[in-house]
């Protein structure tokens, strides 16, 4: 083989590992951004069916219900003109609260309830997901920030 | 009297390094050596300012001033001494004063080792360092000013951010930024050789240890930053593939793979226009992590500030820096041709796949991280990208990429002579799959499958990097300091990919609800809840749990995960309780009170996990031990300045 032969296969190669790798990272890409979507959203059916999905919103004040003793918990999510019920087992993050931003990932069932397979709420009380915020609607003023 | 005086010593810091920049610049591209004199008094002075200002903002914090709105926010009465000194860097406009001052430590550093470089280059690159720090100190001064004072002073401050308030995070970003600003140093060098319109060999040994320092603070910085999210976030994991990790890790791959082709440049004069674009890239993505992670972009646990009227700064300062930096490499690139050849299966190629592959995980982890901010500026929607994504596009070049470093330390340089050496090659990797086969099938129990190739690989990398050294001590050679840190970080790296592998695999986790007396079976532990008792420290309450741990009967330790209540912020935290047990750790964390008596736990038990943190400290020693190597002290500039001649193209 020539050195310009040698350095031609090189050269391909490398491009066609780049290729494979693009090619799988977009895959990968494809099947596992999840997209975000408002109790609105899901009322007028934009939230894709049995796939996982990032609901956002407030949780509404006095809607939290625990069994007893046990981890499940059901709480309402709202974006102050539809809401969604959501159903969860396990720990709930420490600033979730009612009345507070909230954002869970899981899938929608065929019975309007959403089940969660991970609740999240951001370790700081100043701070509210954008993606929540901008979804809550005219009636909503969020939460200020509490005067120390 | 004090945040004044800060604010004056930040005001001329910024006249200071506006003159380094000038007269490092304009002196050597002017010809007139005579300006070349005022560079270090400029340098120096500016440091001296700096420091003073940093000095003001500690002893402000430390005297509780809360007529300055930074440590009104940022402090309290109650906050211990060593948190206030944190809390200097606890927000946005302290950390940028600590980028500051870094990059003042570095730059002095820098200026103390000109002295052996030539005197044009060595002002240029103090020159773009006072041009990297006047653009702080401009954007610090303009938008972020710490030392604004609040009129009427508030009473008592809003405390900070009680997840702030932990040992370890009062040290990771000072080291992170201790890593983010060493990385300006190799820009600074690449900048300067690119308006020499020169890069020899000479200058890849100047600005290696350099880089390799950088690296190892960046890779301890990012340990740390783990460390603590794993037992203070409360819940277990060491790594989310979070936007702010994320943005540390972009620069952390650059600068591995820069310092692997700053090898190749220094040996063998080769790869000379990839290691400028390298040295580039790797800073511009220290600049995009310190901004993205306090401008607030981020959907993040880190964006405490959220001020979009920086953004613009920002924005203007990225494209000057990067933009300027990348225009100056497409002209001058060109000039600086490497003329060495190489066989294929020499050093040199093992290199060049290394930093393809280290790219392409860049890349990887780069499409991920800004992939949501892309889709939500450009109207697309909101989408997230999580572990789903990251963990097998990462995986797919990094796991081809140790079987590489594996095979890549019997190379030679040069030739392609890797059959003679085919024998260690072999050998350790037999033995590897051997150790792997036995951890998984006989140790572990079941389950094979990419558990058994990463744990073989990274046992192959352990070996394999050892043979090399160990032969050379039997044989009575000695060993240098760049040998041994290479040795190091390469078996590090192996047991990086061990532990990972591990936890990853064998981690046993539930979140159970128990009353007090009840127990928990959980890997083959007993955890036994002996109920809570209420806690009172000095700016928090809460309680804390008691868990009796016990495996076969035997009792093994007593946890106490806490659940404060931060008293100014009103904040509820976890603290988990971790006990390390035979390799593994015992992570119990304690949820909320159920009612009926009933507490949620979140138990789990995690296999080598602290080898995962272990690994990178090696790592990084390695890089101190390497950086640190003769050959980089004695390398003194000679008389006259290094010619075109003599590059690379020895034999």
């Amino acid at each position: 083989m020539t050195p310009r032969r040698r350095r031609l296969i090189l050269v391909l190669g490398i491009l066609a590992g780049v290729a494979i790798a693009g090619t799988l990272a977009l895959q990968a890409f494809r099947e596992n951004v999840m997209f975000f979507f408002d109790p609105s959203q899901v009322a007028q059916g934009e939230a894709p069916e049995g796939e996982r999905f990032r609901l956002g919103g407030m949780v509404e004040k006095g809607s939290v219900v625990r069994a007893p003793g046990s981890l499940q918990v059901q709480f309402i999510v709202t974006d102050f003109q539809r809401s969604v019920p959501v159903h969860y087992s396990g720990v709930l993050p420490d600033l979730f609260r009612e009345g507070q931003g909230v954002v869970a990932h899981g899938r929608l069932g065929t019975d309007g309830v959403f089940n969660a397979d991970e609740v999240l709420a951001k370790h700081d009380e100043k701070y509210m997901p954008p993606e929540v915020k901008r979804s809550l609607k005219p009636p909503a003023t969020p939460a200020a920030a509490p005067q120390g | 009297m004090l945040p004044e005086l800060g604010h004056f010593a930040l005001i001329l810091a910024l006249l200071l390094a506006g003159l380094q920049a000038f007269f490092g610049l304009a002196a050597p591209a002017l010809g007139r050596d005579r300006w070349l004199a005022a560079v270090m008094p400029a340098t120096a002075g500016q440091a001296v300012m700096v420091a003073t200002a940093f000095a003001c903002l500690v002893a402000s914090f430390v005297r509780f001033d809360f007529s300055v709105a930074y440590v009104a926010q940022n402090s309290n009465s109650a906050l211990p001494l060593i948190y206030r000194i944190a809390a200097v860097w606890g927000a946005h406009e302290g950390s940028l004063l600590l980028w500051i001052v870094l990059l003042a430590c570095w730059t002095i550093a820098v200026a103390f080792g000109v002295s052996r470089l030539p005197p044009r280059f060595g002002a240029r690159v103090l020159g773009v360092l006072g041009l990297v720090s006047f653009g702080f100190l401009l954007f610090t001064l303009a938008t972020s000013n710490p030392f604004l004072r609040l009129d009427p002073a508030a009473p008592d401050g809003r405390d900070l951010n009680p997840l702030l308030q932990d040992p370890a995070l009062a040290l990771h970003p000072p080291l992170l930024y201790t890593g983010y600003v060493g990385f300006a140093v190799a820009f600074a060098f690449a900048i300067a050789a690119m308006l020499e319109g020169r890069l020899d060999q000479a200058w890849a040994r100047w600005t290696r240890p350099w880089t390799l320092a950088a690296w190892a603070f960046l890779s301890i910085g990012i340990a740390l930053g783990s460390w603590w999210a794993y037992y203070e976030l409360g819940w277990g994991g060491y790594w989310f593939w979070d936007p702010v990790e994320n943005a540390s890790f972009m620069p952390w791959l650059v600068g591995t793979a820069l310092i692997h082709s700053l090898a190749a440049t220094e040996k063998r004069g080769l790869f000379k226009s990839w290691t400028l674009l390298l040295a580039i890239v790797a800073f511009s993505l220290s600049l995009l992590g310190t901004f993205l992670v306090r401008s607030g972009v981020l959907v993040s646990v880190h964006s405490f500030a959220a001020d979009p009227a920086r953004g613009v700064f920002i924005l203007a300062f990225l494209v000057i820096m990067i933009g300027g930096a990348l225009a100056l490499y497409a002209w001058r690139a060109p000039l600086l041709k490497s003329n060495a050849g190489f066989e294929f299966a020499s050093r040199e190629s093992f290199l060049l796949f290394n930093n393809i592959l280290l790219v392409i995980a860049a890349a990887t982890v780069f499409g991920g991280t800004m992939a949501p901010l892309i889709s939500d500026a450009a109207g697309l929607g909101t989408l997230s990208v999580g572990p789903q994504y990251f963990n097998p596009t990462f995986l797919l070049p990094m796991l081809p990429l140790v079987a590489l470093v594996a095979i890549a330390v019997h190379s030679n340089w040069k030739r392609g002579r890797l059959p003679e050496r085919k024998r260690p090659v072999i050998v350790s990797g037999l033995v590897g799959l051997a150790i792997a086969l036995a951890l998984v099938l006989g140790y572990y129990g079941g389950r094979p499958g990419l558990a058994l190739v990463s744990l073989a690989l990274g046992a192959w990398l352990v070996l394999s990097s050892l043979v090399d050294p160990v032969d050379r001590l039997r044989r009575g050679l000695s060993l240098p300091r760049a040998i041994i840190g290479m040795t190091l970080a390469h078996v590090a790296l192996g047991v990086f990919v061990i532990a990972v592998t591990t936890v990853e695999t064998y981690t046993a986790e539930e979140d159970i609800a128990l009353a007090q007396g009840e127990t928990a079976h959980v890997g083959g532990y007993d955890f036994r809840f002996e109920g809570v008792a209420s806690i009172d420290g000095p700016n928090y309450d809460g309680v804390h749990g008691m868990v009796q741990v016990s495996r076969n009967g035997q009792p093994v330790v007593t946890l106490h995960p806490e659940k404060r209540r931060y008293l100014v912020q009103q904040s509820v935290m976890t603290e988990a309780g971790i006990a390390t047990q035979a390799g593994r750790d015992l992570f119990v964390a304690l949820g909320e009170d159920l009612g009926a008596g009933r507490w949620s736990l979140r138990i789990q038990i995690r296999p080598l996990i602290n080898y995962v943190w272990l690994a990178v400290a090696l790592m990084a020693l390695g890089g101190f031990l390497a950086a640190s190597d003769r050959r980089y002290r004695s390398a003194r500039a000679p008389a006259t300045e290094p010619g075109e001649a003599g590059q690379g193209s020895t034999a």
